[in-house]
């Protein structure tokens, strides 16, 4: 019974199953919508933005501690108000919106790319070197992301000298992340792999004498897409939450360069003394931004998950 | 004997997003105490959705759209869901398809009996489990007091049905509805359980609704049958009847679908049509390419001469043995011989079909010769030459075009998520058969005009295909390659019997044009019947019995050979019983 | 079944082993021990003594042994920054992590198995769904931005509870504890709510699907089929073999708990060792560093033992293999 409804539903698709669940589907809208704001925001962070905040000539310390402009003492020319500094909250937002997004993103291209191929790997060939792979990911595992990005970070600091290490702070934050993600990637592939891999179209493949690397791109990979994605959705919320736990805690991105992370912080020292602004806007933006990356996740995984259609 | 089950014009609708889709229509159905009513039909003839029905179990969104369920003259409908449940297992009773899945892995069968008995009836903990024991004595268990604190998977598959019948009997129930009960089952194990359904009914007077595709089973047990088709009910009463002198254009063509076990048809004839085949649209030609010139370019000899060695394959003293995980580090590896000491000879041109249940290393054979698994001992020779091993095996190596194999699943067997045109096209473009791409495309096209698919089917995607076009698929991707030796693993036990004649079909019509030489292998007995010219028989990794097709079918040599002809259910039945 | 365990157990050395060999590498290969320790004033012989004396020119696999013996007696050596030993100022700042994570780790199961069950069973009901909005919410707000949050209403809004330290404690022996003060609780809420939101959610989404997951299974639709009660199947066939793969998210729950009571430490100045380990990173601690990773390490692997003996306890197919082997 139910197979035959499935059987009908075949014959559209994935593709279009896609965009027809999407396209009924008003809060994955919603959340497509505000990470598509949130990445062209960030793209075009310096044409928006009103002042340049990491451009000390463009904002002056007498500006300091202006709440948003629709409250009594708020102007005009600063919409949500500034910071200790006098920067214009929503410039050091758009800002920190950009770098936050850029760290995030290619720390998840980087886990992404090691743990795809890692994982990939070592469910086609098993036996030893899946073996090595998996011991590896167990001690990655047994050290929580942040601990590793932290670890990195300090491991960073300790080869690098000073000055070098201020330069490649971006750097040395997107491999911390990076490095502390890839274990997600590389269980899922493995796990989806070594599936596919008993499939009888791979062993079509190797009875043919395919390359192994042609049958893991071209055949394999294709079909463990959907759970990678999925992956690749959630941690992309993750790596611009563990960027800004980062910077929050003082060790993430360069002071002279606040993030969203490096913003809550400022403002968690001023919310006893009642500018709750500076800590209020980039806590909400950050949120939101990660909010509706999960949704996103939440939308492709129910739609890739066949016993929730 | 009076009325147990009446049900009377059930409709039941499933709303989805294309709008509502009907699942049955119009179905009436009546059972007496002590009969088995056999339902059967291909997949979507929405059998199980009639037995859910029953029950009350309809998995949601499914409702029941109008029509009536009647238990002893009373309507189930008007029921509320609170006093279903109490009817379900003290009336009405469920036997499921897979004992691996329908037994609860984390408590043991005491658990499960007793608190099932004492749902239902208002006695002591010591009572319900003298009722437990001396239930699973009589569904045929051993050593009852001491398996019975074992968990579920510490029984065999056999056991455990025998288990979920006597779980499911426990609360004395007047109606048993059995899904698929022996689909899951080796045919030995399926006999012995079919025999426990068939006492079931006898002694306990229970009514019993056999829902199965195998008309096997139905011929075997059933007192009386419906037949459905597309969720309409097509043809209906005592087994004998429907079965021996069908009325119903479908349940004719059904009928002579089925492999027999005791004739071989050289075709099947008045087969059922696949309806998707030709919604698909045969208007989008490729310029120049017809079955004709797949044919022509399929007999056009290959680069390479063949040495025209006959036995074209002779397998020498082949052992294979699995190893399993070491324990520990340097524990000695446990190992598990799959295939013991086999040696057979295949002639230029035949086809050899090998039997053999599950775990009898029928596919292991299959996987050494490609090369997907290493014997530890033996040699395989082809045309000749030594084949090496699998992991030995060089990617150049002729043989990989030479021998091409065609899948069991052909879910599974075809990559989703490449264009139909890749995946046929992927054999021509590696061995270099074709010049250039509009030759290739012009090959592609052609031959899947040779397996009776459109052209334009290369355009699309698997999924877009049922079963039986994935197969004809699977089996143009096999033929493309030019091979001089087929192995068929199962190719249509994944089928619809209907279906599988028409592959069966292809297959026996390729085998004739091209004069392929065919390793068919099968645990359907009837099916290899019709495919073989010899066979061989496997019993736990080892050969048992070599003789001509005829041979074996009327006069088999060894013990089990005769054993496994015994127990697969068959149509003669149906003369003896009523006839 | 003696077996199953011994090999949990050589899978668990071999863990520590590499991150040992981390933390040595870390401990010997980043920055020069020597140089850190001594001042700017300090000859080059006496540095050439000093590298002697510590060792520092044996061989790499002998310094390794050695640092190998000295975290298993406990012999953590100094820290680059206060000159205090390393010992000393873990188990300083132990009970403060610990009473924290527990608590939490308290709140998240404690909510989050109960919440997990209700919206699994009740898939439909708006309180289900209300739930479920919040968690996926929760999942999204990081651990700091919950706590400043928590500051600012209970805080600084309220003014309710304190927003920083552990508050007054008690000394049992070594061990200085929140629990015996009223203070203690007091200061201890809203740390323990921040660190537990997150892990909360995580278990109740998990909780949840687990459920869902099992009671689609055939082995359920049997029990139904039979007439169980629906108690008997939701809480004694269902839930039983939804936990077992909870358990295993419980041990690496506890992971994640001592990776966020670093952020939860710093957020409300507790006095932990997540925080110890910040500074060490901040200063460029190397010591410490190396010898936290290797206690969180082995916190791991022994909560991970933990869960595979607890399998042998719930799962029988696991203990039929365990016995088996």
């Amino acid at each position: 019974m139910l197979s035959n409804i499935k059987a009908n539903w075949k014959r559209a698709s994935i593709e279009n199953e896609f965009l027809y669940l999407f396209l009924h589907n008003r809060v994955a809208q919603v959340a497509a919508f505000v990470a598509f704001v949130s990445i062209v925001g960030a793209l075009f962070a310096p044409l928006i933005a009103p002042t340049d905040p990491y451009d000390l000539k463009s904002f002056s310390i007498l500006d300091n501690f202006l709440p948003p402009a629709w409250t009594e003492m708020g102007e005009a020319k600063f919409l949500i108000g500034t910071d200790d500094q006098g920067r214009d909250l929503l410039s050091s937002i758009l800002y920190g919106t950009r770098l936050s997004l850029i760290v995030g993103l290619s720390a998840m291209i980087f886990a992404a790319i090691l743990g795809t191929s890692l994982g990939l790997a070592a469910g086609y060939f098993g036996g030893k070197f899946d073996a090595v792979v998996m011991r590896v990911a167990d001690v990655q595992l047994s050290l929580p992301a942040i601990l590793t990005a932290l670890l990195v970070d300090g491991i960073a600091r300790g080869i690098l000298p000073r000055e070098q290490h201020e330069d490649l702070l971006i750097v040395v934050l997107t491999v911390a992340i990076g490095l502390s993600l890839w274990v997600n990637f590389a269980r899922v592939a493995r796990a989806s792999t070594f599936v596919e891999r008993n499939k009888e179209y791979v062993q079509a493949d190797e009875i043919m004498g395919l390359h192994p690397l042609r049958i893991m791109l071209v055949s394999i990979l294709p079909n463990i897409m959907g759970p990678l994605l999925v992956i690749g959705t959630v941690d992309l919320a993750v790596a611009v939450l563990l960027e800004s736990t980062l910077s929050f805690l003082g060790v993430g991105v360069p002071p002279n360069q606040p993030s969203l992370g490096t913003l809550i912080r400022i403002g968690t020292e001023y919310i006893f003394s009642g500018e709750w602004w500076i800590v209020v806007f980039p806590s909400m933006t950050l949120v939101i931004m990660i909010v509706s990356v999960n949704i996103l996740g939440d939308f492709i995984r129910d739609v890739l998950n066949p016993r929730l259609r | 004997m009076s009325t147990l089950l009446e049900v009377t014009n059930l409709t039941v609708e499933y709303p989805t997003r294309f709008g509502i889709f009907t699942a049955i229509e119009n179905i009436n159905l009546s059972i007496k105490a002590g009969e088995i009513h056999g339902l059967v039909g291909e997949s979507g003839a929405g059998k199980s959705t009639i037995g859910a029905a029953i029950i009350g179990l309809l998995s949601s969104p499914g409702y029941v759209a109008s029509g009536d369920v009647k238990l002893h003259g009373e309507s189930l409908r008007q029921l509320s869901d609170a006093e279903y449940h109490k009817l379900r297992g003290a009336k009405i009773s469920m036997i499921f398809q897979d004992p691996q899945t329908s037994l609860n892995p984390l408590l043991t069968i005491e658990d499960q009996m007793v608190e099932t008995i004492r749902q239902h009836a208002k006695i002591s903990y010591s009572e319900a489990f003298a009722q437990a024991v001396s239930l699973l004595e009589e569904v045929g268990l051993e050593d009852v007091e001491t398996r019975i604190q074992e968990y579920p998977h510490q029984f065999s598959g056999g056991m455990r049905q025998r288990v979920v019948i006597a779980l499911a009997l426990c609360t004395n129930p007047d109606l048993i509805i059995a899904d698929e009960p022996t689909t899951a089952l080796d045919v030995s194990v399926q006999k012995q359980i079919l025999a426990l359904v068939r006492t079931m009914a006898d002694e306990r007077g229970v009514g019993i609704i056999l829902i199965t595709h195998d008309i096997g089973v139905i011929a075997e047990i059933t007192d009386n049958v419906t037949v459905l088709r597309g969720g309409r009910l097509k043809e209906e009463g005592p087994t004998a009847e429907v079965l021996g002198n069908p009325q119903h254009e479908y349940t004719k063509a059904l009928m002579a679908a089925v492999p027999r076990l005791e004739v071989r048809l050289d075709r099947f004839t008045n087969i059922v049509k696949d309806e998707t085949t030709n919604a698909l649209g045969s208007d989008w030609k490729i310029p120049g390419a017809s079955a004709d010139f797949a044919t022509e370019w399929l007999l056009k000899s290959t680069r390479e001469v063949s040495q025209n060695v006959d036995p074209i394959m002779t397998i020498k003293n082949l052992d294979v043995t699995f190893y399993s995980e070491r324990p520990f580090a340097f524990a000695k590896r446990e190992g598990f011989k799959a295939l013991k000491d086999i040696s057979l000879d295949v002639v230029k041109g035949e086809i050899l079909g090998v039997i053999g249940e599950s775990g009898s290393g029928k596919s292991t054979l299959a996987k050494s010769i490609v090369g997907l698994v290493n014997p530890s001992a033996g040699e395989i020779r082809f045309d000749g030459d030594v084949l090496p091993q699998g992991s030995k095996r060089s990617r150049k190596d002729p043989i990989r075009r030479k021998v091409q194999m065609v899948f069991q699943d052909p879910y599974s067997s075809l990559n989703n998520r490449r264009k139909v045109y890749d995946i046929i096209a992927e054999p021509i473009r590696f061995f270099g058969l074709a010049v250039s791409k509009e030759e290739t495309r012009k090959i592609v096209a052609s031959v899947l005009e040779l397996v009776e698919m459109p052209h334009r089917a290369m355009l699309q995607y698997p999924h877009q295909f049922s079963g039986g076009q994935r197969q004809r698929i699977a089996v143009a991707r096999a033929l493309v390659a030019k091979p001089e030796f087929l192995i068929c693993d199962e190719p249509t036990s994944a089928l619809d019997v209907s279906i599988q004649a028409q592959i069966l079909n292809l297959l026996k019509d390729l085998q004739q044009t091209f004069g392929m030489t065919i390793l068919f292998i099968s645990h359907n007995l009837a099916v290899v019947r019709q495919m073989s010219d010899r066979i061989v028989v496997l019993k736990n990794g080892v050969l048992v019995e070599k003789s001509s097709a005829e041979d074996f079918f009327n006069a088999p040599q060894d013990n089990y050979s005769r054993k496994l002809l015994h127990e697969t259910p068959s149509l003669e039945l149906l003369n003896q019983t009523q006839g | 079944m003696f077996t199953y365990i011994a090999r949990r157990l050589v899978q668990s050395v071999f863990v520590m082993l590499a991150v040992s060999l981390i933390a040595f590498a870390l401990f010997r290969y980043v920055g020069d021990p020597v140089a850190v320790m001594v001042g700017q004033e300090t000859s080059i012989e006496d540095q050439e003594r000093l590298r002697e004396q510590l060792g520092l020119n044996d061989a790499v696999i002998t310094q390794y042994v050695r640092f190998l013996g000295q975290m298993v007696t406990g012999d953590f050596g100094f820290s680059y920054r206060t000159r205090a030993p390393i010992a000393e100022m873990i188990l300083e700042r132990m009970p403060a992590t610990l009473e924290l994570g527990f608590v939490a780790l308290f709140i998240s199961l404690a909510v989050g198995i109960p919440a997990g069950i209700y919206t699994a069973l009740r898939s439909d009901g708006v309180l289900a769904n209300a739930i479920l909005v919040v968690t996926l919410i929760g999942v999204s707000v990081p651990t700091f931005v919950i706590g400043i949050f928590l500051i600012y209403f209970f805080g600084v809004q309220l003014g309710w509870l304190p927003t920083f330290g552990r508050g007054d404690t008690v000394d049992i022996g070594w061990w200085t504890t929140n629990f015996l003060t009223i203070d203690g609780w007091r200061s201890l809420i809203l740390p323990a709510l921040t660190l537990g939101i997150y892990q909360l959610t995580l278990t109740m989404r998990l909780v949840r699907s687990e459920m869902q997951d099992v009671m689609h299974t055939d082995f359920i639709k049997f029990a139904i089929a039979r007439g169980i009660n629906y108690r008997s199947v939701r809480y004694r066939h269902a839930l039983k073999n939804s936990m077992i793969p909870v358990i295993t998210i419980i041990g690496l729950q506890f992971g994640g708990i001592i990776a966020f009571s670093i952020v939860t430490e710093s957020v409300f100045q507790w006095p932990g060792m997540g925080l110890l380990f910040l500074d060490s990173i901040r200063y460029v601690d190397i010591p410490v560093m190396s010898v936290y990773l290797v206690i969180i390490a082995l916190v791991f692997v022994v909560i991970n033992l933990i869960v595979d003996i607890l399998y042998l306890l719930i799962d029988p197919r696991v203990r039929l293999k365990a016995e088996a082997a």
